[in-house]
Parts: C-alpha cells; sequence; structure tokens
C-alpha cells in the first residue's frame, strides 16, 4: 500500500502528524505505511540461549540464528486499547515445521487480582480479614491451605469501587507484587507481612525459613517408625493438629506403649489435639515458648519416672527433650543423638518457605477483538486447546467455564511485564498461538500477520533469555 | 481528540532503618509521549512517598501544558520585535524556564537556538523542584540523559555520573558544596537532533536547563564545517526531512559519522572546546567533557575523578 499522506498520532498530547517512514517526536510511534505504529523495544524470549538485545551494536553483531526457540512475548508491544484495530504485533513464525501465528498485545485490565500463597504456619490473620497496604484496603486472608496461607490482593473491587486513593494504593501495590517487588502488607488483626513474588515471607520482621513438613499429626506418622525404640513419648506441636505419639493411630501400629499424656485443647481423634494454644509466632505457628505449658496431665497408672518425651516442631525448628522426675515432671535433659538425627530429618524434610504470587486476569473483552473479527471464537478455540496463551512468555493456566480468565506465575515472567494506566487499570502482557490455517479460520487479522524475522528487522526488539 | 495519559511505573522499592528512622529508597519511570523520566528518591518514608505524590500530579499536566505553546517554543531566541516581558505573564512555568535557559545565547552570541534546547532539562528541573523538602536525603530526576538533582544533607557522598565514550569506569563526580545541581549530554546519536558530530558533550551547570542548552549548543560546535564544507564521511540532512515539524527547519543535522582521521577528530573537539571555555570564563557553565571517536577534552572546576579521567 502506497500512502502519503501524514497520520495523527493520538498516544499523547503532542498529536504529532507523521509522514510516512518517520516516527513522532517521541521516537516510539511511526507512521509504517499509513498505520500508526509502535516501534518501542518488544521483548522476545529466548530459551536456554544468552541475552541478546537488539538493535545490535554494529560491533558485535548477533550470531544467534533465528532458531524456532524464539518467542514472541506482549512485554512492551504495546496496546490498541479499546481493540477498534488489530493488535500491535500479529507475528508469523515456524515451530517444529508447523506455520504459527502469535497475536501479541499488552492488554488493559481492570478485572485482575493476585492470588498469593504465603508459606508460613505462623499466624497472618482471621480468614476474611482485610489486608491493608499504606493504609487503604487492597485485598483480603482467604483460606490456610497445607502449610501455606493464601491472601486474595488487588481486584476490580478495591481498584474501582472505593476511593480514589484506594484504587491508586492498590494499583501500586498490584504493579510492584507483578514486577517482583517487595511489598508491605498489614492484616486487620493479625500480622505485618513482606511478600516478594520467589522470596521468603516476613512475618512481623522475622524471615521464614522452612515450609512445615506437614502438620503435628503427618509429622508423628512421617517419623513414627524413626523414633519407636529411641524415646518413649513425642509430641509434635502445631498450632492445627498437634500429634501425640503413643495415642496417634501410627504410634498405636507399632504397638507403642502408651504413656497416659493429655494435652490441653480440644482432643480430635485419638493422638490428635486442636487448639492446645494460641495462633502466634512461637513453637509450630503457635504462641508458646515453652512446650511443657500445653501438657495437661500424664496418668500415673500408664506412666513412670524416667520416661522420656521429645516434643518438637513441625519444622524441627524447636525441640526439647526431657526426662520424667519421681513427680512426673518433665525435666530438661540432653537429646541423644539418634533422637537428634531424626529431629534433624524433620528439618531437610522442609521445603524453602517461599511467597508465591499468581496472576489472574480476565482476557475475554474488547482485546479479543485485536485477534479476530469474532471474539467468540478465540475463546472456543482457547478452550478446546487449539490456542495457547501466554503471558510475557511464560505458562499460563486457563480457567474453565466461561470467558478467559488467564492465571499465571509472576516469577516466571520478564521483570518489569506490569504497568498501569490511571484508570486505575493493570498493563500486563499477553500473546496467543495457534496455527496459521487456523488463525484465518478464527477470522483473525490474516493481513497483518508480519514474519517474525521482519519485525526483528523493523522495530526494536530486546531478546533475554527465559528464566529457568 | 483523545490522547494516551501518563503512565509511571516503580522500578525500586526499598525500605531501611537507621538510628529509629524509616527510610525510603525509591525509584519511578514517569513517562508520558516523549517524555520519559527516571526520578530516584531517598529519605523518610512517608515524606518520600508524598513527594512522589507531588511530582506524579505535577507530571501529568506537564505535556499538555508544553503543548499549549508549542509555537513560542519552537521559535529562536530572540524573538523578534518582541522582549521577553512581553510573555511572562502568559507562559508557564516549564516554558519559561526553556526561555530563559536559551536567552543569553540568542541574545550574546546570536547562535540559533529555540527554548526547546533546553526541554528536558527544564522538565526535570521542574519535577525535581517538587520533590525538594527537608527529610528528603537524595533525589535525582533523569530526563533522557539531562539530569537534576538535589541533595545539599548529604556532607561526603557525590553524585556520579558515568563518562561510558571514555572508558567503563570514567565518572564525575559532584558534591554537593559544589552546587551544581544540572548535568545534560548531548550529541548527534541522541533524540534531539545536533548540528555537530561530538560522540557525546557532557556539562555541568547550576540547574538542568542551563546544562542542557550549553551541552546542545557545544555539540553543535564540535564539527568539522571550518575545514570542509562537506566532508565524505559526515552525513548530513535538512532537519525536518528526518522529524516533521522539526524546530530546527531545514538546517543541516548529522545522520551518521564514519571514521575519522586522528588529526580531524582533534580539529572537530579544538572547535568545540573553544566555544566551550568561552562559555566557561561567562560562568555559565561549570565545566565540560567533550567525546569523539577516542578522542576527549575536559574543561572546568571539576571534582578529582574527573582529573583522574584526563590524566588516563
Amino acid at each position: 500500500m502506497s500512502n502519503t499522506e501524514k497520520i495523527i498520532c493520538n498516544a499523547c498530547p503532542v498529536l504529532c502528524q507523521i509522514s510516512p517512514g518517520r516516527s513522532g517526536a517521541c521516537d516510539r510511534y511511526a507512521n509504517m505505511d499509513g498505520v500508526l505504529t509502535r516501534v518501542d523495544p518488544m521483548v522476545l524470549l529466548e530459551r536456554g540461549q544468552p541475552a541478546v538485545v537488539f538493535p545490535h551494536d554494529p560491533a558485535q553483531p548477533w550470531s544467534g540464528a533465528l532458531g524456532s526457540s524464539l518467542v514472541v512475548t506482549g512485554v512492551g508491544a504495546g496496546t490498541t486499547y479499546p481493540d477498534y484495530k488489530p493488535a500491535p504485533f500479529i507475528v508469523s513464525s515456524q515451530h517444529e515445521g508447523v506455520d504459527t501465528v502469535t497475536v501479541v498485545t499488552e492488554g488493559i485490565f481492570s478485572y485482575c487480582s493476585f492470588r498469593v500463597k504465603v508459606d508460613t504456619d505462623r499466624w497472618l490473620g482471621p480468614e476474611r480479614a482485610i489486608v491493608r497496604h499504606k493504609g487503604e484496603a487492597v485485598g483480603h486472608v482467604t483460606t490456610h491451605e497445607y502449610g501455606s496461607q493464601f491472601l486474595s490482593l488487588g481486584g476490580v473491587h478495591h481498584l474501582t469501587a472505593g476511593s480514589k486513593r484506594e484504587g491508586k494504593i492498590t494499583c501500586d501495590m498490584m504493579m510492584s507484587l507483578g514486577n517482583k517487588l517487595s511489598v508491605e502488607l498489614e492484616i486487620e488483626g493479625g500480622a505485618q507481612l513482606v511478600v516478594q513474588a520467589n522470596r521468603a515471607p516476613i512475618v512481623n520482621g522475622l524471615e521464614e525459613r522452612r515450609m512445615r513438613v506437614g502438620c503435628g499429626s503427618a509429622t508423628i506418622g512421617i517419623f513414627a517408625q524413626q523414633w519407636h525404640g529411641l524415646v518413649d513419648e513425642v509430641v509434635v506441636v502445631d498450632d492445627h493438629i498437634t500429634g501425640v505419639m503413643s495415642e496417634h493411630q501410627a504410634g498405636r501400629c507399632l504397638n507403642w506403649k502408651e504413656t497416659g499424656l493429655r494435652l490441653k485443647g480440644k482432643r480430635s481423634t485419638p493422638g490428635r489435639y486442636f487448639q492446645v494454644a494460641a495462633p502466634g509466632s512461637g513453637w509450630g505457628g503457635t504462641n508458646i515458648m515453652d512446650p511443657l505449658t500445653i501438657i495437661d496431665s500424664w496418668d500415673p497408672d500408664k506412666t513412670s519416672p524416667g520416661t522420656t518425651l521429645l516434643m518438637v516442631s513441625t519444622t524441627g525448628d524447636d525441640a526439647e527433650f526431657f526426662v520424667l522426675d519421681g513427680q512426673l515432671t518433665p525435666q530438661k535433659a540432653p537429646m541423644p543423638d539418634a533422637v537428634r538425627k531424626v529431629v534433624e530429618r524433620i528439618g531437610e524434610n522442609c521445603e524453602p518457605a517461599l511467597t508465591s504470587v499468581m496472576y489472574v486476569g480476565g482476557a475475554g473483552g474488547s482485546l479479543r477483538a485485536g485477534v479476530t473479527e469474532n471474539p467468540i471464537l478465540l475463546t472456543r478455540s482457547i478452550k478446546n486447546l487449539l490456542t495457547k496463551v501466554t503471558c510475557g512468555g511464560a505458562p499460563t493456566y486457563i480457567w474453565p467455564g466461561g470467558g478467559i480468565t488467564v492465571m499465571v506465575d509472576v516469577a516466571q515472567m520478564p521483570d518489569n511485564s506490569f504497568g498501569y494506566v490511571p484508570t486505575p487499570a493493570i498493563v500486563s502482557p499477553i500473546e496467543f498461538t495457534m496455527r496459521r490455517d487456523h488463525y484465518a479460520a478464527l477470522g483473525g487479522h490474516t493481513n497483518q500477520i508480519q514474519k517474525i524475522e521482519d519485525v526483528i528487522a523493523r522495530y526494536a526488539t530486546k531478546v533475554i533469555t527465559q528464566l529457568p | 481528540m483523545i490522547w494516551g495519559s501518563a503512565v509511571r511505573a516503580c522500578l525500586k522499592h526499598e525500605q531501611y532503618s537507621n538510628e529509629g528512622c524509616q527510610y525510603a529508597v525509591r525509584r519511578w519511570h514517569f513517562q508520558q509521549g516523549p517524555i520519559d523520566l527516571i526520578i530516584g528518591l531517598e529519605g523518610e518514608s512517608a515524606v518520600v512517598d508524598a513527594a512522589i505524590e507531588r511530582a506524579w500530579t505535577r507530571f501529568e499536566r506537564v505535556l499538555e501544558e508544553l503543548v499549549s505553546e508549542l509555537t513560542f517554543l519552537k521559535t529562536p531566541v530572540p524573538i523578534v520585535g518582541n522582549v521577553l516581558s512581553d510573555f511572562e505573564p502568559a507562559h508557564g512555568v516549564i516554558a519559561l524556564s526553556m526561555f530563559q535557559s536559551c536567552a543569553p545565547y540568542g541574545l550574546v552570541d546570536e547562535s540559533f537556538v529555540t527554548p526547546m534546547a533546553a526541554v528536558a532539562g527544564c522538565v526535570a528541573q521542574d519535577i525535581l523542584a517538587h520533590l525538594k523538602e527537608p527529610g528528603i536525603k537524595k533525589s535525582w530526576v533523569n530526563n533522557g540523559g539531562d539530569i537534576a538533582w538535589y541533595a545539599p544533607q548529604l556532607s561526603k557522598k557525590s553524585f556520579k555520573v558515568g563518562l561510558p565514550e571514555i572508558s567503563k569506569s570514567a565518572s564525575i563526580a559532584l558534591f554537593p558544596a559544589d552546587q551544581c545541581w544540572g548535568i545534560a549530554t548531548s550529541g548527534w546519536r541522541g533524540r534531539s537532533q545536533s548540528f555537530g558530530i561530538a560522540d557525546s558533550v557532557t556539562v555541568i551547570a547550576s540547574a538542568a536547563g542551563h546544562a542542557d542548552v550549553a551541552a546542545t549548543l557545544i555539540a553543535n560546535q564540535v564539527s568539522l564545517r571550518h575545514l570542509v564544507a562537506d566532508h565524505p564521511h559526515v552525513v548530513q540532512k535538512p532537519a525536518n526531512q528526518i522529524k516533521d515539524d522539526s524546530d530546527l527547519g531545514d538546517r543541516l543535522v548529522t545522520t551518521s559519522v564514519g571514521s575519522l582521521s586522528g588529526p580531524e577528530v582533534a580539529s572537530a573537539l579544538d572547535a568545540g572546546e573553544t566555544f566551550a571555555r568561552l562559555l566557561l570564563a561567562r560562568g555559565w557553565i561549570r565545566g565540560a567533557v567533550l567525546c569523539l571517536q577516542g578522542q576527549f577534552r575536559v574543561g572546568g572546576g571539576f571534582s578529582p575523578q574527573v582529573q583522574q579521567v584526563n590524566q588516563g
């Protein structure tokens, strides 16, 4: 197409009138054959290759071939919101001999949030408690999963339905979280928290190290065989379920001799106790510093002086060894090496405590019009696994049911993938990849397809190596 | 017509405590159209975050304000038939400081200059003004290499600006006592157009706007025009054939520079240095570093690091 007319760029108030082949005052947008085109560096991912930056330094030419490992990402691609025109980049390439098309854009997401998994046994706050950032409500505490507390942060309600400040603070918090920066949170009636993707959470100023090996009852089960014969009684202290070996099913199976030990709290089933103490930052996520405070009584008919007792937390971080004296009162004693070895094994079996940040965004809106003229076909194609959705090159999970609800681990996305607009809403990259013939069948904008080689030749691009 | 709004991103978000006080270190990216700012801030947590919000509120209006008087800003200084006082009430703060930064050159030297020569430095300076407050230990605004900074309370620490054209480790170190709050770099490769061939000219001045215009005009002087009208290795094109609506009209600007001989490089740098020394003598700038194809010149009252650069 030959076009000699200037076009007006409305990317900013300068409203440049740009002649064909030239760029505007910002050098970000150009008139390419009459089409306003973003020329800002776009991020490409190359798996397992050293980093290469485009446009390259003429003195050090890029020697890499355009292998099928090169993945186009939406980072830096720009957006065409509200999508009355095709997505900024519709790129064709070959993957294992198949002609594919990747539609690349930066979506503007009003409907988006983070599911944050905090690996900790410390008590962060009651379920449904408000999570605040800089004094504003930005989310809430949801369920406790095995060894982790889940938080729901951000979302359209906090972004747009509250005060202006609430929206802005929520947006800032979401950007930081998505861009893998640390975020301070305060849970109403609960803990002060610092979270950062793929880093250990910091609860009330203390950095978490280990995730518990299991609940107290599970820990009893895992290690029952190994303690058998080394110690007369084992109590695994846990805020959720505290286990007592000789009474527990695992002990019974091993014909473990009863000691008649009763703990405080609510007895659930034999050897399993709820609420032995209040939640806190002490042993096993309870508030206790002295484990003996959870002991209710010993049955004198079943126990005798000299009985040995191990008390240990679910991470092995805290452990004490006791021997009962003449009054059946536990007295601290040196821990035998064989017992200590099993305590250490609890620690070895704990995984590092991390914060995992999953981004959830709804891409089922007008963004689809940038891909195809018949958006429902895209939605169906994704559900039928004919179109793959990635965010900044990272794999995604698409929720079942209606719409295109994407979930992605931000740790796998390139750094600084998230931006924002003052709506407030979050800007994040999204890519749709499918077979070329399938793209045509979807009603895709096939006349806008560019070869990946041409994209690299024409636009500033930056190749980065995929995170391991 | 509706246009795209400004966007911002937090690049760094760190906290530390010192002697019982909570401190924050922040880095932000503000962008709208052709303006890209990297903003650095360090100081008491509450003050820092409030300052950033103030700067953002200001930033959101900057481009629109400048665009509203673009014709004036693209008109060469001095503006024939007018004196500055006629304009003053009608102009925005940044536009006025752009005009004032450039005015001496137009009036005294009759150099060709439009207020746009100082736009980057003056925007940086204006945003910086919104960050100044007791409790802020250090602040800086980097507008594509034109930098305004402020840290009057830091006694020992310096503000370092790298000189990559000279070597990886070369830098200029500025100290608060020097009262040089502006640094700007210009050259033919940058986004703004240059009549000259300098790889880079870095200027230190009391304020970023002054540094910006001086760097632009010194870079314009680094050329071989006095030797040959048309050097085969220097390609130039009319400015308005590269950028629509360029304030430089059909004046020739450099689009590529090939390899030059040692004496040619020295001669081009001589021309730039003569002009830079004139500006130093007038007190309009405090120092300058001129770089071209491996050779460089340093002038002005600098702190030691640059003296080392000079020797090395």
